[in-house]
């Protein structure tokens, strides 16, 4: 559903130029969830961007659905991929209600029945009518995350993009928004790939996860083997580490050294 | 605990609203000696606002009322606003979450460290420079003395961090009370910062009061955690046994995490009982 092969995405040109990806390659079948971890500036909300059409790539190619998309899409190219950001409260137009947030899409994809539509993407994510003509203000963080959820799933894409979708909400709110996710994926057959900094997060919702340190896709990795430890990277180990909580006697005093770049 | 740093008995922090009071604190009642206390809880718990009621940072509106709260032999209740900026840096500190909105954007780091030991130290120019320099290289900073003329635009935000912890320990205050601050920070660097703080916190022998949202990081870095929920402590334990712990809320928040190695179709999603809102004994 997801084909990356030997995709490299830069900033910038002449000496300025960053490289942010380098020669990724990474499939995701169609129905599938994948992860990806790495730390910040490793590139990878750059590859989920990069596959929504927000940043152009330089190298290699990109397929959706078998078709290859590139800087320009055709508005069904752009119907097929949606992406849910990470703070809600940011990636909402804090001016419009829920109703003109859900309008807009339709309306851009001249798509039919959009007052149903609105209806059924609402009721979907666990909205009620009530919630409908209120502001983004208005809503509590996990419900400001189920709008722009419900604005992804409107479109009735084939691909959701999660960036980091639940690293703004509580605890309590966090398992609500991930069952929320899985049951959409049980039922829509939506193939996933989501970015996340946090290794449970990812392992409860993905099979496989991809791990990322400076643009480069270091290893795939099952969600299974993480949990058994059996990784062949330093950082992954590294990340697997600190996700276990705080271990003083897992840092030796040498290792806590720092120098200014 | 052989000797109390912080006493709070009672504390309760009310915000005036239009539909009435709100009660943001109700009640909090600890004591901190030179250990390591967790406060958890998820946002409007009341765990920041504990803070920052001791550290006398709740201005007009709010009320905050106590039956006690003592720094030493200091009763910050009646404390006046000269009184406690004497206090903060020198007695009691705090470090919040984000470096970047902390630290002075027009200032070198270093400077701004030289300036905390100046003002509560009354030094001279060149020992509060040379005392920056040294609680720099105390959170780990190989060069010095290149850091100390960064400005905070310039350094990472672990490196922030780290900036941060310096400049609240170099006037030697008993007791740092950090608010989130590795949130913001990558995992890896997380466990760093907090080795760092660990470690000085330790060869202090300060009192630290930890409040984040992390269940996994307050049970493993703390001695003894408080759990928060709408402005009262529901459950106090050691943060070894937090898993054992007994109140259903936290139970609750347990279970709503996300293992690895432990993939469940359903997260149990927690039941927020009315019960828990009502004033504890």
């Amino acid at each position: 559903m997801i084909k990356l092969d030997d995709v490299t995405i830069t900033y910038g040109t002449g000496s300025r130029t960053l490289v942010a990806v380098r020669d990724v390659t990474l499939t995701v079948p169609e129905g599938a969830a994948v992860g990806l971890v790495g730390e910040s500036g490793s590139g990878k909300s750059t590859v989920l961007r990069a596959i929504a059409g927000l940043v152009p790539y330089t190298a290699g190619q990109i397929l959706l659905a078998g078709e290859r998309v590139g800087r320009r899409r055709t508005t069904a190219q752009r119907k097929i991929v949606q992406m849910v950001f990470q703070d809600p409260y940011g990636s909402l137009h804090p001016n419009q209600t829920v109703d003109q947030i859900l309008a807009m899409p339709v309306a851009i994809h001249r798509l039919e029945r959009g007052e149903a539509r609105i209806a059924r993407a609402l009721a979907e994510v666990g909205l009620g009518r009530e919630h409908r003509y209120r502001y983004p203000h208005q809503l509590s963080g996990g419900q400001r995350q189920r709008v722009a959820i419900a604005r992804a799933l409107i479109l009735e894409p084939r691909i959701l993009l999660l960036d980091e979708p639940t690293s703004a909400l509580d605890v309590s709110v966090q398992a609500e928004i991930l069952n929320l996710l899985s049951g959409l994926r049980r039922d829509h057959g939506l193939t996933m790939l989501m970015v996340s900094h946090d290794l449970a997060v990812i392992a409860h919702l993905c099979e496989s996860i991809g791990v990322m340190s400076r643009g480069e896709l270091l290893e795939v990795t099952t969600a299974t083997a993480m949990a058994n430890n059996q990784v062949t990277h330093d950082y992954t180990r590294e990340l697997l580490r600190s996700n276990a909580g705080f271990d003083r006697s897992s840092v030796s005093s040498s290792e806590l050294d720092e120098v200014a770049d | 605990m052989t000797d109390t740093l912080l006493t709070v008995r009672n504390l309760s922090v009310t915000y005036p609203g239009d539909d009435g009071d709100v009660r943001a604190v109700r009640n909090v009642s600890f004591t901190l000696g030179r250990e390591r206390l967790g406060i958890v809880g998820e946002s409007g718990s009341g765990k920041s606002t504990t803070g920052r009621a001791i550290m006398g940072l709740v201005g007009r509106p709010a009320r905050v009322v106590a039956d006690e709260l003592r720094l030493g032999d200091i009763d910050l209740r009646v404390l006046s606003e000269a009184g406690f900026r004497k206090l903060r840096g020198q007695r009691i500190a705090m470090v919040l979450q984000d470096p970047k909105y902390s630290l002075d954007p027009v200032m070198s780091v270093g400077q701004q460290i030289a300036e905390t030991h100046r003002a509560h130290l009354r030094s001279s120019a060149r020992d509060a420079r040379r005392a920056a320099l040294e609680m720099l290289q105390a959170v780990h900073i190989r060069d010095p003395e290149r850091v100390y003329t960064m400005y905070p635009h310039q350094v990472s935000g672990g490196m922030g961090q780290r900036v941060m912890i310096a400049m609240m320990l170099i006037a030697d205050p008993d007791i740092l009370i950090a608010d989130e601050p590795t949130s913001a920070l990558d995992v890896t660097v997380q466990t760093k910062v907090l080795a760092i703080m660990d470690d000085l916190v330790r060869s202090r022998g300060m009192g630290l009061i930890l409040i984040s949202h992390n269940l996994h990081l307050v049970s493993s870095f703390c001695d003894r955690v408080l759990v928060m929920y709408a402005g009262q402590v529901v459950e106090t334990c050691e943060a070894a046994n937090l898993s054992e712990a007994k109140h259903p809320y936290t139970r609750g928040l347990l279970a709503a995490l996300p293992q690895l190695g432990n993939r469940r179709i359903e997260l149990p999603q927690l039941q927020r009982d009315p019960a828990w809102l009502t004033d504890l004994p």
